[in-house]
């Protein structure tokens, strides 16, 4: 087991220094960020040379990659363009972002398991159709489609929530943020839970467990859950890593100022320093969570075991 | 479109298929398949191929004869919208901007006075394409570089999936905004190139865990037996068995992609005019969403008909591909 | 539609920061004499620094926290006395600034010419990667704190000496007679010494001379500024504080204040202002602007350039139907352009109603043959580039294309290009890689007809984006600068403005409103000619 998380660390060393390469060339193609420092005018030239010196911009794309890598093992992850450190934007954006996460992944755990292993136990009945039929409208509709138009209709319309959230961003706020963030996901938790219960159903485990006469509930928690869940742990396992990095429209929507925020301002301002930085810590959360995953599947799998 | 459009069907898939579930780095993880445990999908025990069995099943399923009328409708007004439309969709008329319905003009008009209607119809042509060509793209490169890992195993696996894993480490939304803001053509080619780079880990993935399992299987083995080449295995074999969860897992993407769009088209890093698709004007009328409702309702509604289409249909061929579920 | 409710509740909430306010009593019954209300902000793009700020949302910050020699009347935008007692000159050249008594920072430090020297100095210095440099640009000794090449021969603009505690001279290296009134510009703004010897805890909370002090600043999410007891200015805060909360996107925040989550939004969406009537009845102001919105071209493309070329321009701009667009679109918060400058000059100080004539008025039969006579539509089409990521650019873009089209019979002519983000669109503009028109805007740094004309169409000037130029312009502005009496140096800019006229320069779109609405608390709410609210006169109850 030991050996096993060490060789899987090592692993996500390679991982880790590409998906940084990747996202360094990426914003370094987006071209010259000093040009748009200076609103609708031309900046003027000594001073647009100094900003780039001073940003490292006049350099060549490795060595500003080796510098910036160099720096961010010292825990110094740049400073952005208006003059904050991009460690400073970090610490107030990810407990927001992180809330959201939790509040987004509960509803998955909670709601969708439970009606996937609802309509899992009942395939063909009409609970089960009409909650198949929900799961696919929820994942056809754009999620910026229904966020505005839970907005308009909760926050303005009926005046149930404040349509955008404060920038103390407390749990309560969170809720209906976090159930748009997880609604298309929430979906696929729930078939996925579905059919994986629906097959595990009729394996021989449950056929001994119901016969050795135990409880139903004790088969459907111990028995049947526990086996139906690994694909679910997967999927909700990836999406950690997703949810936080990929709540950039979510969080325009309803005025959070959490990651997905700062990426956003990152890109339009063509921040290096706080794309690279931000991605690189999700890019961390992405490869841990995969190794939690993972291990996850030797206590919900006693078949598998590490080497 | 969902936020993180590629993770989630790869699992999903992964667990229909019976045996070929993907687990991540599995190349550490042993998996002892007790003899009564889940086998893949193995048709050789059958007298008639595992496709011709799924082609029965879904003749017969409704929801496959539903989705299917639905697409290739779909694909008929992609190739002829002038056939249910008489108007242009560029002929606008500020005078009637958010105006609803008329004689006419059955969806109204939209914030630039062009009639709904006729840029609905239109729009399919685009957002079919893009879904068609990215689900192309990542189905084969995907399947391609998944396959080889899985066939090959050993290092090649360990450097094939190490680079999956980077690609799967950026999110999607994310990639986009960045590759996407310095696009200057107005076509579709880079919007799908985008997907094809940030899509095709997740079908390498089930392709790979794909291929692995099958590899595994005893008419792999007796082919092997017999002496028959690795192309031979591949091609004959590998291949055919292989390729069903892919089939599944694209055709739902195909449904996320063409949502993606319009998330890309909402962050002003989509499609660019004079393109005409739902993603573009669903943007355009999300903040008329008070005023002119309609303007945004009928390119969602058109929309999410596609995705629920092509969602079902993947759904349809899973469940008729996967002899567990008979 | 449901009616708007009261944002206390809301404003308290976001006032946590603060130690005390109005939120546990009655109304107004607050420590400061007032209580706090919130508005909608954007996050700055720069640090904080008044020579390093250049866009509106920094400028908010600024205008609240300082006051400089000169500001600018919110009525009128006429230059009036704040710090400075009297500014005075013979030459047009040399300037004699002299401050008025007993002006303080809020930590006590006094405000004297040292604080606006040593802080002029600091804006101008190359090695400090101010922005708004070349603010400072017509002080002598500017080519040496700021060599556009090379290092920085000299600390000091030659230019400035203390005379005494409250006496300065400035020295420009050219005659410009109105440069008391570009003084109210937040470039000038005095400086204490607390920024220069901890400048990194200054950045955190900056402290100034204006009527209100940061109380805290979280970047990103919001800033709570509180009235300052002790401002010994005119123009003293009338409520207890402003908490000003970021918004990503401007929809969101109308939807806060129609749910009285919010009390104050500044720009009120385009989509949004079909409603206002309803949801605000009379909550909502929409006053002049000096900003304006135009069409620049790119004169290094030579389908743009070419003899001939005028007749296009001109031909466009007619096919332009401004007045539809500006009220389909944007339900007139913009009035259609009739001139290069702005309403809130007012006549005397430059503005004419109608200089553009004919050129301006939509004539499609006309623009048609306008356009065919100058040789046509270089390759038959064409794009308008904007940049997608801020403002509602997409929507007017498409009008006025779809306008272009149907006066020129033909559906494709025009198509508009956006731009991913706003820093890629200043780079092609830079690189000169613009191959059609594109959209230009321009809100006034100072209420003067020069600085609609000099930045924008002067050779080689700043904000000279489609880099057009022209002799007789070029002449004309100088005569104009130099001209010592202003009625004759305002004629004067005229005339310059009858050359990009005549040429079409740029194609004037509209003059931009600004546009706020508010919450029931409050009232005596404004904006300024810069579109700015002001803040300091607005009471909550």
């Amino acid at each position: 087991m030991g050996r096993y998380v060490l060789r899987r660390l090592l692993q996500m060393v390679p991982v880790f220094i590409g998906s940084t390469l990747l996202i360094f060339l990426m914003v370094n193609v987006m071209g010259d960020p000093v040009a748009g420092l200076c609103g609708e005018r031309q900046c003027d030239p000594a001073t647009a040379a100094q900003l780039r010196r001073e940003f490292g911009l006049d350099r060549p794309l490795w060595q500003q990659y080796l510098t910036y890598m160099g720096n961010v093992f010292t825990g110094d992850f740049g400073t952005a363009f208006n003059g904050q450190p991009v460690t400073e934007l970090m610490a107030t954006a990810f407990p927001v972002t992180i809330r959201l996460t939790v509040v987004a992944i509960l509803f998955e755990i909670v709601v969708g398991i439970t009606l996937g292993v609802l309509t899992g136990l009942r395939r063909g009945r009409p609970v089960d159709t009409a909650v198949l039929l929900l799961t696919l409208v929820v994942i056809s509709v754009p999620t910026f489609v229904s966020g505005l138009v839970l907005q308009l209709l909760l926050g303005v319309q009926w005046g149930w929530i404040r349509p955008s959230v404060s920038p103390a961003a407390g749990f309560g706020e969170l809720l209906v943020p976090g159930l748009v963030l997880a609604s298309v996901s929430l979906a696929y938790v729930t078939r996925l839970t579905r059919t994986s219960i629906a097959e595990n159903k009729r394996s021989d485990y449950v056929r001994t467990a119901v016969a050795k006469g135990l409880p139903r509930h004790r088969v459907i928690t111990r028995h049947l859950l526990r086996n139906s869940l690994i694909p679910v742990v997967t999927f909700i396992g990836f999406d950690i890593g997703a949810l936080m990095g990929g709540a950039i429209v979510t969080e325009r929507i309803f005025n959070i100022h959490g990651v997905g925020y700062q990426l956003y301002q990152g890109i339009l301002r063509q921040n290096t320093q706080t794309v690279v930085g931000f991605v690189t810590v999700l890019v961390l959360v992405f490869l841990v969570a995969n190794l939690l995953v993972d291990l996850l599947y030797a206590v919900l799998d006693p078949r598998i075991r590490y080497a | 479109m969902p936020e993180q459009p590629y993770e989630p069907e790869r699992a999903i898939a992964g667990t229909g298929m019976g045996g070929t579930m993907d687990l991540g780095a599995s190349e550490a993880v042993t998996l002892d398949r007790t003899p009564g445990g889940p086998a893949g999908p193995g048709p050789a025990d059958r007298p008639r191929s595992l496709w011709s069995d799924a082609w029965r099943d879904l003749r017969r399923n409704p929801v496959f004869l539903v989705s299917g009328l639905i697409i290739v409708f779909l694909v008929f007004i992609s190739l002829w919208p002038s056939a249910i439309t008489s108007g242009s969709p560029f002929t606008c008329d500020l005078a009637k901007a958010q105006d609803g319905a008329q004689p006419g003009h059955p969806f109204g008009y939209d914030g630039q006075g062009c009639d709904v209607y006729t840029r609905t119809v239109y729009g399919a042509r685009t957002s079919v394409t893009v879904g068609l060509c990215a689900t192309l793209g990542v189905a084969l490169t995907g399947s391609v570089l998944g396959g080889l890992a899985g066939w090959f195993g050993g290092p090649w696996d360990s450097v094939l999936s190490r680079i999956t894993d980077v690609f799967f480490a950026i999110p999607v939304v994310l990639g986009g905004l960045v590759l996407l803001s310095v696009v200057t053509t107005n076509t579709v080619w880079p919007v799908v190139g985008f997907m094809v780079l940030l899509g095709w880990p997740q079908i390498s993935r089930i392709a790979r865990g794909s291929v692995i399992t099958v590899k595994q299987n005893d008419y792999v083995q007796a082919a092997r037996a017999l002496g028959a080449s690795d192309a031979r295995i591949l091609l004959r074999h590998i291949a055919p068995n292989a390729v069903a969860p892919v089939i599944v897992v694209a055709t739902i993407a195909l449904g996320t992609y063409i949502s993606l769009e319009a998330t890309l088209s909402y962050l002003g890093v989509g499609l660019k005019p004079p393109s005409i698709s739902w993603g573009i004007d669903i943007s355009a009328a999300s903040p008329y969403l008070r005023n002119a409702p309609h303007a945004l309702l009928w390119p969602s509604g058109a929309l999410a008909v596609t995705v629920l289409a092509f969602i079902m249909l993947g759904d349809a061929v899973r469940d008729a591909l996967d002899p567990k579920l008979r | 539609m449901r009616r708007i409710a009261p944002a206390r509740g809301a404003a308290c909430a976001l006032a946590m920061g603060l130690a005390a306010t109005g939120c546990g009593g009655g109304p107004g019954s607050g420590a400061y004499g007032g209580a706090v209300f919130s508005a909608s902000w954007t996050d700055p793009q720069n640090p904080l620094e008044p020579a390093n700020t250049n866009e509106v949302q920094g400028g908010k910050v600024l205008d609240m926290v300082f006051r400089g020699l000169k500001r600018y009347n919110a009525k009128t935008g006429r230059a009036e006395n704040m710090v400075a007692e009297s500014i005075e000159t013979r030459d047009s050249r040399n300037f004699t600034i002299r401050l008025k008594p007993g002006w303080t920072f809020s930590n006590g430090e006094e405000v004297t010419a040292r604080s606006f020297v040593d802080a002029w100095n600091y804006g101008a210095s190359l090695r400090n990667n101010q922005k708004n440099a070349y603010f400072f640009g017509y002080i002598d000794g500017f080519d040496k704190i700021h060599p556009s090449s090379g290092r920085q021969s000299a600390d000091t603009l030659s230019g400035l000496r203390v005379i005494d505690a409250r006496t300065f001279t400035v020295r420009l290296n050219q005659t410009f007679s109105s440069f008391p009134a570009t003084l109210g510009y937040n470039a000038f703004v005095p400086l204490p010494r607390a920024f220069f010897t901890d400048h990194a805890a200054w950045l955190k909370r900056p402290v100034g001379n204006g009527p209100y002090t940061i109380g805290s600043y979280t970047r990103g999410a919001q800033m709570s500024l509180k009235k300052w007891d002790g401002y010994p200015g005119p123009d003293r805060a009338r409520n207890g504080g402003v908490m000003l909360v970021v918004y990503t996107d401007y929809n969101t925040a109308y939807t806060d204040l129609m749910s009285g989550n919010l009390d104050l939004v500044d720009d009120v969406p385009a989509a949004q202002l079909k409603n206002v009537r309803t949801d605000l009845e009379d909550r909502y102001i929409n006053t002049p602007a000096g900003i304006i919105q135009t069409l620049a071209f790119p004169y290094y493309d030579k389908a743009w350039n070419r003899p001939g070329a005028e007749k296009v321009r001109t031909g466009l701009s007619m096919a332009i139907d401004r007045r539809q667009i500006t009220d389909k679109i944007f339900r007139q918060t913009r009035t259609p352009a009739t001139d290069w400058t702005s309403p809130v000059l007012g006549t005397a100080g430059g503005y004419r109603a109608g200089l553009c004539g004919s050129a301006c008025d939509y004539d499609p039969a006309r623009a048609k043959r306008l356009i065919e006579e100058g040789g046509g539509l270089p390759g038959g089409r064409f794009t308008i580039s904007y940049n997608a990521d801020s403002g509602s650019h997409k929507e007017w873009v498409d009008a006025v294309c779809n306008s272009i089209n149907n006066a020129l019979g033909d559906s494709k002519a025009c198509v508009g290009n956006p731009v991913g983000t706003f820093a890629d669109f200043r780079n092609r503009i830079g690189q000169h890689k613009m191959n059609g028109p594109f959209r230009a805007g321009w809100q006034m740094d100072y209420p003067l007809i020069q600085n609609f004309l000099q930045p924008l169409y002067y050779t080689d000037a700043s904000s000279n984006d489609g880099k057009w130029s022209n002799g007789t312009f070029d002449r004309l502005v100088d005569r104009a600068n130099a001209q010592t009496d202003p009625p004759k140096a305002v004629a004067t800019f005229q005339k310059a403005e009858e050359v990009v006229r005549d040429n079409m320069a740029a194609i004037p779109l509209w003059y931009q409103n600004g546009s706020a609405g508010y919450s029931q608390r409050l009232s005596d709410v404004a904006l300024n000619p810069f579109s700015v609210p002001v803040y300091n006169e607005i009471k909550v109850s």
